[in-house]
This record gives C-alpha cells, sequence and structure tokens, in this order.
C-alpha cells in the first residue's frame, strides 16, 4: 500500500474532485441561507404574525402546561410498548398461520385470512367504541378497565395490518431456501424458526417500524374511552386558556418519542446488510 | 440401496418422467446426463421428496419411502442434497448453517458438532471461513460449504444437483476434487450434471435421460465414448460441439 503513488493523472482527478466539493458544499450553504431567509421573513413577516406567535408558541403557558402533557405521553409510551409487543406477536402468529398448508388447518386458515380482511377493511375508531363502550356492557365478571379494551382494540387492528407485512416478508424468502432447509431434514416448524422467519423478519423491518410510528400516534385514541394521554391532555390545557400552545407542545414531544425508534432500526437494518454482504 | 420403480412426475400436463426405472448399488456413484429439461433434477428432487410423485415407487435400503404413511422428515436424514444455486443460509455464519441441521434435527451434543464441522473446513480449506456469512464466499467455497452441511449429517445417499453449472469454469476443479475425495470414501451419490470430463472421471455408471425415461445406462467409457443410442449420439455430439467433452 505505501509503495504506491497516484500517476499525474490520477492527482489530477484528486484535486479536481477536492475543488468540486468545496464548491458544492459552498453552493449548498448559500442556498439554505437563502430558503431560510425567505422562510423566516415570510413567516414572521406575515400582517397575523403577532398573533400567531401568541396562540401557538407561548413560552410560558408551553412551561405551564408540559407536566401535565408529559403525564399523558407517560400513557401513551406504556401503551406504546405493550400494544407494539402483543400486535407484533399477534402479527406473526396469524402470518404464519396463514402460511399453514395441510387440511387439518383449514379453519386456522380461514379464521386468519378472515381477521386480516376485516380489520385492516374496519376503522379503528369503531373498533375501539366497539371494545370500551360496547364490550363493557355485557357487565361480566372480572371486565379488565377500558384502558385495557381499549389497548386490545388498537392490537387487533394493528395486529391485522403486521400480519401484512410479515406475510409480505414470509414470501419474499426464495422456495429454494426451504428446499435446502428441508432437505436437511429440518421440519416445517424448525425450517420456518430458524431459516425463512430471521430473513423475512429482517427484510420487513422498515415497513414493520412504519406501522409502530403509525401505532405511536393512533394509541392516543383510547382517550376517546376516558383516558388521558398527551393529546387529550394538551386539549384540556388548550381550552383552559384559549391558547393553542400546549398542542404544539406535544407534537414535539411526539416527533421527539419517533427519533430513537427510527433511529433504532435504521442501525439495526444497516448493520445486517454490512454483515451479511458488501464485502466485495 | 436406491431404487426407483416406474417412477411418473407431471408438472399439469407436461410429463417430466416417465415410467422412470434406475437402481443406486451401495458405495456406486452414478451420474445422470440429459438435455436441460430431460428431468434429472427432478427425479433428485423426487428421491428427497421435496416433489410428490405421480406413480411408482422409490425405496431406499428397501424402504418405500414414497409411502404415504412415511415421515418425510425422517426419510430426508438419510439423505443429503446439494444444489446448484448452493443454497446456503445467508443470515447465519458458515459454521451455523454447517451445525444447523445436526443440532435441531439429530440433537447432537453443540461441541461435538462443532469440532466436527471444524474438522470439514479444515479438510475442504475453509476453516478461517467459519465466522464469514456466505454472500462474502466465491462461488466455489460456498458450494464446498453446502457440500459440508449435508455430509455432517452422515447421509447414506448424497444426492448432487448441477452442483458445478453456476460456478466460474476455474472454480469447478475445487468442486470436483471435493467430489471425488467422496468417492473415494465410498459415499454413495447420485449427481446430475453437465460435466462429460467429471462425468467420465467420477461415475461408475452413466445414465442417459431422455424425455423423462432412462434411455441409455452403462459404464462411462461405454456411453460418453460410444453410445448404442441414436440420441444419446445426437446429444453428444452438441455437447462436443459446444467445447464441453
Amino acid at each position: 500500500m505505501s509503495a504506491f503513488q497516484p500517476s499525474e493523472i490520477q492527482l489530477g482527478r484528486i484535486a479536481y474532485r477536492r475543488r468540486q466539493t468545496v464548491r458544492s458544499v459552498l453552493l449548498a450553504a448559500a442556498s439554505t441561507a437563502v430558503v431560510g431567509v425567505v422562510l423566516v421573513l415570510g413567516v414572521t413577516g406575515a400582517p397575523g404574525w403577532e398573533r400567531v406567535k401568541r396562540s401557538f408558541f407561548d413560552g410560558s403557558i408551553a412551561r405551564e402546561y408540559l407536566p401535565d402533557i408529559l403525564e399523558g405521553l407517560w400513557l401513551n409510551l406504556r401503551l406504546l410498548v405493550v400494544c407494539t409487543l402483543a400486535a407484533l406477536a399477534l402479527g406473526l402468529l396469524i402470518a404464519v398461520a396463514r402460511t399453514l398448508r395441510g387440511a387439518v388447518f383449514f379453519p386456522v386458515r380461514a379464521l386468519a385470512t378472515g381477521y386480516t380482511y376485516a380489520f385492516r377493511g374496519l376503522p379503528l375508531i369503531i373498533v375501539l367504541y366497539v371494545f370500551t363502550l360496547g364490550v363493557p356492557g355485557l357487565r361480566l365478571e372480572g371486565m379488565p378497565s377500558v384502558l385495557v379494551l381499549g389497548g386490545a382494540a388498537l392490537v387487533i387492528v394493528y395486529g391485522a395490518y403486521l400480519a401484512e407485512v410479515f406475510r409480505a416478508g414470509i414470501e419474499s424468502v426464495h422456495p429454494s431456501q426451504l428446499a435446502a432447509a428441508r432437505s436437511l431434514g429440518l421440519t416445517y416448524r424448525q425450517t420456518m424458526r430458524h431459516v425463512v422467519l430471521p430473513q423475512a423478519v429482517r427484510r420487513v423491518t422498515p415497513p414493520l417500524l412504519n406501522d409502530v410510528v403509525a401505532l405511536q400516534k393512533d394509541v392516543g385514541l383510547v382517550s376517546l374511552a376516558g383516558p388521558i394521554d398527551a393529546v387529550r391532555a394538551a386539549q384540556i390545557a388548550t381550552a383552559q386558556d384559549a391558547n393553542f400552545t400546549p398542542y404544539i407542545v406535544a407534537g414535539v414531544l411526539f416527533v421527539l418519542l419517533a427519533l430513537p425508534l427510527i433511529g433504532v432500526t435504521d442501525w439495526v437494518t444497516l448493520r445486517a446488510a454490512r454483515r451479511q454482504s458488501a464485502g466485495f | 440401496m436406491l431404487d426407483v420403480a416406474h417412477l411418473r412426475k407431471t408438472f399439469g400436463t407436461s410429463v417430466v418422467l416417465d415410467d422412470l426405472s434406475l437402481s443406486v448399488d451401495e458405495h456406486e456413484v452414478v451420474a445422470l446426463i440429459g438435455a436441460s429439461g430431460s428431468g434429472k433434477s427432478t427425479l433428485l428432487r423426487c428421491v428427497n421428496l421435496l416433489e410428490g410423485i405421480d406413480d411408482g415407487v422409490i425405496r431406499l435400503d428397501g424402504e418405500d419411502i414414497t409411502d404415504p404413511r412415511a415421515d418425510p422428515d425422517v426419510v430426508r436424514r438419510r439423505i443429503g442434497m446439494v444444489f446448484q444455486s448452493y443454497n446456503l443460509f445467508p443470515h447465519m455464519t458458515v459454521l451455523r448453517n454447517i451445525t444447523l441441521a445436526p443440532s435441531k434435527v439429530h440433537k447432537r451434543d453443540a461441541r461435538e458438532i462443532e469440532e466436527q464441522a471444524m474438522e470439514w473446513l479444515r479438510r475442504v480449506g475453509l476453516e478461517d471461513k467459519a465466522s464469514s456469512y456466505p454472500d462474502r464466499l466465491s462461488g466455489g467455497q460456498q458450494q464446498r460449504v453446502a457440500i459440508v452441511r449435508a455430509l455432517v449429517n452422515s447421509p447414506r445417499l448424497l444426492l448432487l444437483d448441477e452442483v458445478t453449472s453456476a460456478l466460474d469454469p476455474e472454480l469447478v476443479g475445487e468442486v470436483l476434487t471435493m467430489i471425488r475425495g467422496l468417492k473415494d470414501e465410498g459415499m454413495t451419490m447420485v449427481l446430475a450434471t453437465h460435466e462429460m470430463g467429471f462425468a467420465k472421471q467420477v461415475a461408475d455408471r452413466v445414465v442417459f435421460l431422455d424425455g423423462g425415461r432412462v434411455l441409455e445406462s452403462g459404464p462411462p467409457a461405454q456411453v460418453l465414448g460410444d453410445p448404442v443410442e441414436a440420441r444419446t449420439r445426437q446429444f453428444l455430439a452438441r455437447i462436443i460441439e459446444a467445447g464441453r467433452l
């Protein structure tokens, strides 16, 4: 390596590329500055800016209601973690059930297929109402709280979406992989567990994450049945002072909540891709 | 040891194997040759029960493995198969590819399996690749790993489906050397191949398939050198034309 001396031509290329890089960085900086200035002037120079600023970006109101919103967010977070895990498990189970062959499994297959068709079509809000308002009406012994019922509604609806994502992943694994696994004597179960699912899940991680981020925003809908989440807390706060700042606070918190999730998945996907290939 | 009798296999309306019969003795190496679509691969896949059959019987050590009451998973433990495109598991290291079946199917001790796998990798000169992922290996290296993966289960019979067809010419040799070594150890093998030279060297018997039947069968020198059937001569003439013999 150390003995290698680039030729005149190569040195010329390197110098040219360096000049080009400097040029494009400067250009990007200039255009960003122009766009930024235009945006700031356009928004702050608008005739109604002072009023909008007061009703959406009021620092003292943000500070005042932050604890309430955070308390709501804590509910979102707990629901999110529990519902994500449950919906992923349910989705995976349904997806695998749909791949089962053999006459014995016909009812399982039919149920799983019917489930994904029905619950992807049903609006989440209707399922939520049925679960949180309808089910308690049965007055059964040991009826769980509205929060648990709402969570169950979320899990059932999102499980249907996730099942289809998992199924797409399972079907994307080439049949030759199955042939290889079966030829080694692995049973269908072992083949699924060790060969198909690990490859399937890795492939569909980005779309799975998409659904988890969507779920993160939808868990708040349980507030329709009573429990107070971050958005509901912001709504209450807004009603008290006739100021919309709490909504902005809640929005920022949601984005912050999503960032680590997105970051972790990108990292996991990248690491798997780098480990498996691109060695050449 | 392997006895295929009156085997019939169709895909929709096309008849791929038609009343095909073939016997393989213990320690025998049989090379299946024939044009694309003559049914070589399908025959191997049927023997490994990867394809259902439409008629006939396949016996392994006298046992009817095509009996619907037989458990295919148990039958496959006695048969190893190597594929044209290697089919290694891309999400597992080379070592894990090899140890998966012994640990999950044969429930053997993990340390013992690993030692055996490493011993095999040393024999084929790939011990430094044990913790690599398959995509980082060359085609020839991947195919050698695939052969080792089939061998650690100590199969009674090894099926090789065009194992060199996807390889660059200079990588074919390393795989063929390995298969020659297996023959010397007495492994019973059925191999589908386009490499006539290899069939000549390694096979005890060459079987020419045409239209889903065994058209001609005999010692390599006879079938490849002085074929009886006109179709065999035609096929070999084309192979020679293509410079593959």
